[in-house]
């Protein structure tokens, strides 16, 4: 009776170990002990008040929600190109700093200074949308009629995107003072919790939606493992990548409004900047092959709050400037050995033997 | 499908260029005016932010200059001085910006200038326009180098074909009797004066969080030790040093953690203007005051408009500049040298102020404002 239990729990941890949560979960549950026993303040939530008179909740872990939700948004959209194109777009960023140069453009109305909104916030977003998915069907468009390599196909844009951005708005800094813009990456008035969680709740529900009614997994899928036998089977796989640039762009349009929504301006050369390293480091975690084909969504969420715990941990322990960017290379570097398939494959068997052992 | 697909991704991306095009031209029209008649009025012409205002600005000042100074200078030598002016890209910060503007306004026919302008944030690319330049027969070589090495060649180059070079903003490890002369910003003097004003309020007791740009960096650099050094030598307490790399997003995240440790503290010391913005956010997310009379002094760097305005308001409580008009020094310079004088000093360093929220005045917002 007991012997069988015993199996029972190593076939549950065998099976454990072999699923791509394991290692997301493990980093979490690793980070979250780490900061436990380290410090429990790390995790103390409070009430304040903040300087518009709502009642909103801090403390750490309400900050990683918050910033982690940026990319959390951005990884959704790059699981799908990573999946379908085999590759990743390395111009998040820069889109990132057209699609929010392009809102406030539409804001602003091209008055630096504009005391009121020259249209209403949903509508520049809608506009920025569309911007921001052109710009992600240009891309897809590189790869899938003109066969190159993503990565070379989007440093294109990472190239000359900031530059496309400060044109935007003639090279100044707009500034938005209409207090309804700073709710977006802040607090809505009387809601505790920061907005760009909510945002980031609606977007997972989407592409959950998405991948459970339609074929997109499927298509997405398909292309990624074996492009002519998916077209063999009718599917149109130049249609199934541009798709999947087209729906990063829509990521990255929401990704631009929560950034210059929190400081309610921009900075062409800085904003975002390396995100696209973050976000492609959060289909790593998220254990996701980075060569395409079958894909995780969860998962990948999870990488980016990692990444945020992480960044949120390091910034609590005063790692000095000059040695914050070694730390984090350490952690990855842990995290992707680790799920790396060669390495899981070896303690799946290691827990297979232990299994056939007991049952011996 | 494919070409059908392909087709209408096409035609709308022209329709899109197009369309943004079309608009962006109609609004940048009395953008331009507006820019053209400040600038008029304002001795300054830097005031303008984008090229194209920039450029209108500069033939407008300069129709009004013309008739005085410039145009003896240009009469008396009969030809134009011809310099090639190597920067980096004006998009890479409200700094370049300014810095393009104002070189744009100074070296332009009206006063005696034929002036050729490259840009790149690249080393390689810029040694490639200067011997570009060189091979055009420039007179004078203006740069603004990207990276400090590199130059040796190049410069023995325009030594040899009787170019003369002056440098701005940026210094290089060559030697010195490569160039005329290097018109720079003391970035450790800005530092200090910051430093120097902080002193000065008497707090009390310091608990500082200090957000550094981009580490290595001469200003972060500069900027840092002066912090670094007197908060040593006066037993100050810094609560936070870290990097968030000129960005402004980073250094909310750098401020909420510390609000979220619950530490006390009570100046932030932001080595730019992005990132005591960003800080300043997180100090209203969480119901902190700042500013003039709030609990936090807000420190920033470089001048941008929107800062000073700040600082205006009451928001922030100091500004140190980064001066980025040079070119009336390269001017003089440039004056100095045709006229057969010398230059005394090979070093030139700028001027630069501190603004203190409780004396500065909209004057100094238009005037330094960039």
């Amino acid at each position: 009776m007991q012997n069988q239990n015993k199996s029972g729990v190593s076939v549950f941890l065998g099976r454990l170990v072999r699923s791509q949560y394991f290692i997301p979960l493990t980093a979490l549950l690793l980070l979250a002990v780490f900061n436990l026993i380290a410090d429990p303040a790390f995790f103390k939530i409070t009430v304040t008040t903040n300087s518009a008179g709502n009642r909103v909740l801090a403390g750490t872990p309400i900050t990683i929600l918050d910033y982690g939700s940026e990319l959390a948004i951005l990884a959704i959209g790059m699981t799908l190109v990573t999946a379908a194109a085999k590759g990743q777009d390395i111009s998040v960023g820069a889109a990132v700093a057209i699609a929010g140069s392009f809102i406030l453009r539409m804001l602003s109305g091209g008055n630096a200074n504009a005391a009121t909104l020259q249209m209403p916030i949903i509508c520049a977003f809608l506009l920025g949308c569309i911007v921001a998915m052109l710009f992600g069907a240009f891309n897809g468009v590189l790869v899938a009629f003109f066969k190159i390599q993503p990565m070379i196909a989007t440093l294109i844009l990472y190239t000359a995107g900031r530059s496309i951005a400060a044109w935007f708005n003639n090279n100044e800094l707009p500034i938005i003072k209409d207090a309804s813009f700073s709710y977006i990456g802040g607090f809505i008035p009387g809601i505790p919790i920061p907005t760009p969680f909510f945002i980031m709740v609606i977007c997972v529900v989407i592409i959950t939606l998405v991948l459970k009614f339609t074929n997109l997994r499927l298509y997405a899928q398909a292309v990624g493992i074996n492009e002519n036998s998916a077209r063999l089977n009718g599917l149109n796989p130049a249609a199934i990548k541009i798709l999947s640039f087209v729906i990063l762009g829509l990521c990255v349009a929401v990704v631009g409004l929560i950034k210059v929504s929190r400081v309610s301006s921009i900075n062409y050369s800085v904003i975002a900047k390396d995100i696209e390293m973050d976000a492609i480091l959060a289909v790593a975690l998220g254990g996701n092959s980075l060569s395409g084909g079958k894909f995780n969504m969860a998962t990948s969420i999870m990488g980016a709050y990692i990444i945020q715990f992480l960044t949120q941990t390091l910034y609590k322990y005063k790692v000095p400037s000059e040695a914050l960017p070694a730390y984090k290379a350490v952690v990855v570097i842990v995290l992707v050995i680790m799920s790396a398939p060669t390495v899981r494959e070896f303690f799946s068997s290691r827990m297979k033997k232990v299994k056939v052992k007991e049952v011996a | 499908m494919k070409k059908k697909l392909a087709l209408l991704l096409v035609a709308g991306m022209t329709m899109a260029s197009v369309i943004g095009c079309g608009s962006s031209a109609e609004t940048t029209a009395p953008a331009a005016d507006t820019a053209a008649d400040t600038a008029a009025d304002d001795a300054a012409a830097d005031t303008a932010a984008d090229d194209a205002a920039a450029d209108t600005a500069a033939d407008d000042a300069a129709a009004d200059t013309a008739a005085d100074d410039a145009a003896a200078d240009t009469a008396a030598s009969g030809e134009l001085i011809k310099v090639g002016i190597i920067n980096n890209d004006p998009n890479e910060s409200g700094y370049r910006t300014a810095n393009d503007a104002d070189l744009k306004a100074t070296f332009c026919e009206a006063n005696g200038y034929d002036a050729s302008f490259a840009y790149s944030l690249k080393n390689e690319e810029q040694i490639n326009s200067a011997q570009q330049f060189i091979q055009d027969g420039v007179d004078y070589l203006l740069l603004s180098a990207a990276d400090t090495s590199g130059w040796d060649s190049v410069l023995q180059d325009a030594q040899a074909n009787g170019v003369r070079v002056i440098l701005f903003d940026r210094t290089i490890d060559a030697d010195p009797s490569l160039y005329e002369a290097s018109i720079v910003s003391d970035m450790r003097a800005e530092g200090d004066k910051a430093v120097e004003w902080m002193k000065s309020q008497n707090l009390g007791e310091y608990n500082i969080i200090h957000i550094q740009g981009v580490m290595g960096s001469a200003a972060q650099i500069g900027r840092s030790d002066a912090l670094t050094e007197t908060a040593a030598a006066e037993g100050w307490n810094i609560v936070m040093e870290q990097t968030a790399n000129w960005n402004a997003e980073e250094a909310q995240q750098i401020v909420q953690s510390v609000i979220d440790s619950g530490e006390s503290f009570n100046v932030i010391y932001a080595e730019n203007d992005n990132m005591a913005q960003g800080a300043v956010a997180a100090l209203d997310s969480a119901g902190i005051t700042h500013g003039v009379n709030g609990d936090v002094k807000i420190i920033g760097f470089d001048t941008n408009k929107f800062a000073l305005e700040e600082l205006l308001a009451g928001n922030w409580n100091y500004d140190g500049q980064c001066n980025p008009f040079q070119s009336s020094y390269i001017d003089d310079i440039i004056k100095t040298l045709e006229s057969g004088g010398t230059i005394s000093e090979k070093t030139i360093i700028m001027d630069e102020k501190g603004f203190d929220a409780e004396t500065i005045t909209q004057e100094d917002v238009d005037t330094y404002g960039i």
